[in-house]
């Protein structure tokens, strides 16, 4: 008798178990958004957060420049060419600036790149804000198509006095697939 | 579950196993599924091994020779993959069936049917595994660790069939751990309390903790890369919206404490070991549990030690050196108690205290190159290169192999009812003991020196000392051939052994005749020996 009723207790703490791991399991997944939200908390891995909208306007902080350098690399397999138009620039803190990005689909056939940006030191990339930018959105080219993208930018003028440059690189990614998926899907 | 009470029905009425090959196929006897995990264990070993034997041929000498870069890169893959998930997890899974309920004084595994299927899982996720070197494109070739987008966009179209190896793998471990961690807090024989337990049961409990924690973790991450390679989704790609970055990070939560559950195991081995052959009861054994613990609390909260030079803030690197750092502690409060417990003993030196030794120095070697690879700004010098090589290979192979082998020739009297050949184990020892230093020795000079890990061809400069290093890797590599003699002369006949087999020998598995009846404490055992089972 005592021993069917160690086997019960036996059956019945398999049974919790399982709940743990079917939690855990869920746990794996629950990192992913767990991880974008430290990302976007403390810049870690130089992302950038989405476009940016300013409640009130910034305090321009007339005292010094900042050098900001532009990158343009294309991830394996994609074959625009993409280059910024300068290669940077020197900027007021709190002002508005603009440049531009080329790109041109030398393939035989269209294609859907998409821009993905990182910034170096990464404890700069919470001072850089995005008003517009291509990375945005995605950009379908056809075959021999060139395109100017905009870029538009402020500096923090909180940002500390010790960052004198920054590097705002761009990595290019063939999605053509993913969306062609997508449109399948759909 | 009823096989639960049939199997106890069964019992009543004969004794010995079933006849023939269907008696393996169905056993739900925890001794026959435990000698099927470490028969199944050592074949993976020799397989894993061949595959080394295959890097460090190609290493021998600078420049190509015997194999392609890309199936030198499938070599390395294949060899860690199995090694660690083949050879060392069922390794410690089979002993863990065969000893934990003889330690703790119960008839069998709490639920023998589900035992029988963890097993048998195993031969067919291997099997698959090792298939896809045969599949178009090769087998895997990314690195046990399957960094995206390695695996996932660059990997080969059979990296699908590995994804289902690991899932049959974890559901193999998964329920193994299960079923140990029931056992041991269900089916104690009445009167033993936890603090009681064999350290190796102690171990085992909280290694099966850590499984089913992280295991689910390592199949959810290769789920994640099953959708990103079929399903379009981008977890690991950062063109959708995704970050190849993150795949470190859910792979390294689950993989440092992967570490631990290859180790751990090994800890309840040696202080089993070394008390009998000290003549001594184990020195310090509720720290011995703490520090265990403490180990297992803390390998949940270093994980980015691996990941250094991703480029994280300050502050996290900081914070991931300083935490790895402090697992040195319970570390060494263990070394401590081992070295305390040989301390003024009447020590003997049969080959399980060898090994039990070599162990205790080796694995110290290993966790010091550990503490210099835990330092941040070191790292970036260290990270990826052969350097990080010894340090693994030192807490794996004279750790986690040794523990191993130790536990087998400890044990083997018991379970075979024959002393194994006393000379041919010190000569498998010493063979051993000079390989493995020979091969992982040198490595740590060439990756002080700067040389990559997991790439056929090297500079010229480190020519010597690879040489060397695949010297000691084929002496190493044929000594396990003379272990497997010795066990397979073992099983088949030999000088009878007492029942205790070992004059310091305490515990309840020293109470039964050897060999091991099949059927063991159907009714719960007496405990007046358990206060001398340990210190
Ligand atoms: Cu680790």
């Amino acid at each position: 008798m005592n021993e069917s009723k160690q086997l019960d207790s036996a059956k019945r703490g398999a049974a919790k178990l399982v709940l743990v791991v079917v939690g855990m399991f869920g746990f794996g997944f629950a990192l992913v958004p767990l991880y974008d939200i430290i990302c976007d908390v403390t810049g870690l891995n130089g992302k950038t957060s989405g476009k940016y909208v300013s409640e009130q306007s910034l305090k321009i902080d007339e005292e010094r420049t900042v050098t900001i350098q532009f990158l343009a690399n294309n991830n394996a397999g994609m074959p625009w060419e993409f280059r910024p138009v300068s290669r940077s620039l020197e900027v007021t803190p709190g002002e508005l600036n603009a440049t531009e990005f080329f790109v041109r689909n030398p393939a035989k056939s269209s294609i859907t790149g998409q821009a993905v940006p990182s910034v170096t030191p990464f404890r700069a990339a919470k001072y850089l804000h995005k008003t517009e930018c291509f990375c945005f959105e995605q950009q379908q080219l056809a075959s021999g198509e060139t395109l100017q993208m905009p870029l538009r930018f402020i500096i923090d003028s909180e940002m500390p006095k010790d960052i004198t440059k920054l590097t705002l690189s761009y990595t290019l990614y063939d999605i053509t697939e993913q969306v062609s998926g997508d449109l399948a899907a759909d | 579950m009823s096989a639960v009470i049939e199997e106890h029905h069964h019992d009543d009425h004969h004794h010995g196993p079933a006849k023939g090959i269907m008696r393996w196929v169905f056993t739900t006897n925890h001794k026959d599924i435990g000698t099927l995990y470490l028969w199944f264990s050592f074949a993976m070993f020799l397989l894993g091994g061949s595959f080394a034997l295959v890097i460090r041929a190609e290493l021998f000498q600078p420049g190509l020779q015997i194999v392609e870069p890309e199936f030198f890169n499938q070599m390395t893959t294949m060899h860690g993959l199995i090694m660690v998930f083949g050879a060392v997890m069922p390794a410690f899974v089979g002993l863990a069936n065969w000893l934990v309920p003889m330690m703790i004084g119960a008839p069998d595994m709490a639920l023998p049917r589900m035992n029988n299927y963890s097993f048998w899982i195993l031969p067919f996720a291997f099997t698959m595994l090792a298939s896809t070197l045969l599949m178009e494109g090769g087998g895997p070739n990314f690195g046990w660790t399957f960094y995206a987008p390695l695996s996932t966009e660059q990997g080969p179209p059979s990296t699908t069939f590995f994804i289902f190896a690991v899932h049959l793998m974890g559901i193999s471990s998964i329920m193994g751990s299960i079923n140990v961690i029931v056992t041991i807090l269900n089916l104690r024989a009445p009167g033993l309390t936890l603090m009681q337990m064999p350290l190796f049961v102690w171990t085992w409990l909280i290694t099966a903790f850590l499984l089913i924690a992280v295991m689910p973790v390592l199949a959810g991450v290769v789920t994640m890369m099953l959708m990103d390679i079929h399903f379009g989704t981008a977890f690991f790609n950062a063109g959708g919206g995704g970050d190849p970055v993150l795949f470190q990070h859910v792979f390294w939560f689950f993989g440092h404490p992967e570490v631990y559950i290859m180790i751990l195991p090994a800890f309840g081995v040696v202080s089993a070991i070394i008390p009998t052959f000290a003549r001594k009861r184990l020195f310090g054994y509720a720290s011995m549990v703490y520090a265990t613990s403490s180990i297992a609390f803390l390998s949940f909260i270093v994980w980015a030690h691996h990941m250094f030079t991703v480029g994280m803030p300050l502050a996290g690197e900081l914070y991931f050196m300083y935490a790895t750092m402090l697992i040195a502690i319970p570390t060494g409060v263990k070394v401590f108690n081992w070295v305390a417990t040989m301390w003024q003993g009447a020590m003997t030196f049969e080959t399980p205290m060898l090994f039990a030794i070599a162990f205790v120095i080796l694995f110290t070697i290993g966790g010091l190159s550990g503490l210099m690879l835990a330092i941040g700004p070191a790292d970036f010098q260290y990270h990826d290169t052969y350097f990080v090589v010894a340090h693994f290979h030192y807490v794996l192979v004279p750790g986690s192999v040794f523990s191993i082998m130790a536990a087998v020739y400890y044990w083997l009297p018991k379970w075979t009812g024959n002393m194994y050949d006393e000379a041919l184990g010190k000569l498998h020892f010493w063979l051993s003991f000079v390989g493995i230093n020979v091969l992982f020795f040198p490595q740590h000079f060439v990756g002080l020196a700067g040389m990559p890990r997991r790439v056929p061809d090297y500079n010229l400069q480190f020519a010597d000392y690879n040489m060397v290093s695949s010297v000691g890797a084929f002496l190493f590599g044929f000594s396990q051939l003379l272990f497997l003699f010795i066990v397979i002369k073992c099983v088949r006949g030999g000088v009878k052994a007492t029942d205790q087999v070992w004059e310091g020998a305490h515990g309840l598995e020293w109470t039964i005749p050897s060999p091991a009846p099949y059927h063991t404490f159907t009714t719960p055992p007496d405990l007046k020996d358990i206060s001398e089972a340990h210190g």
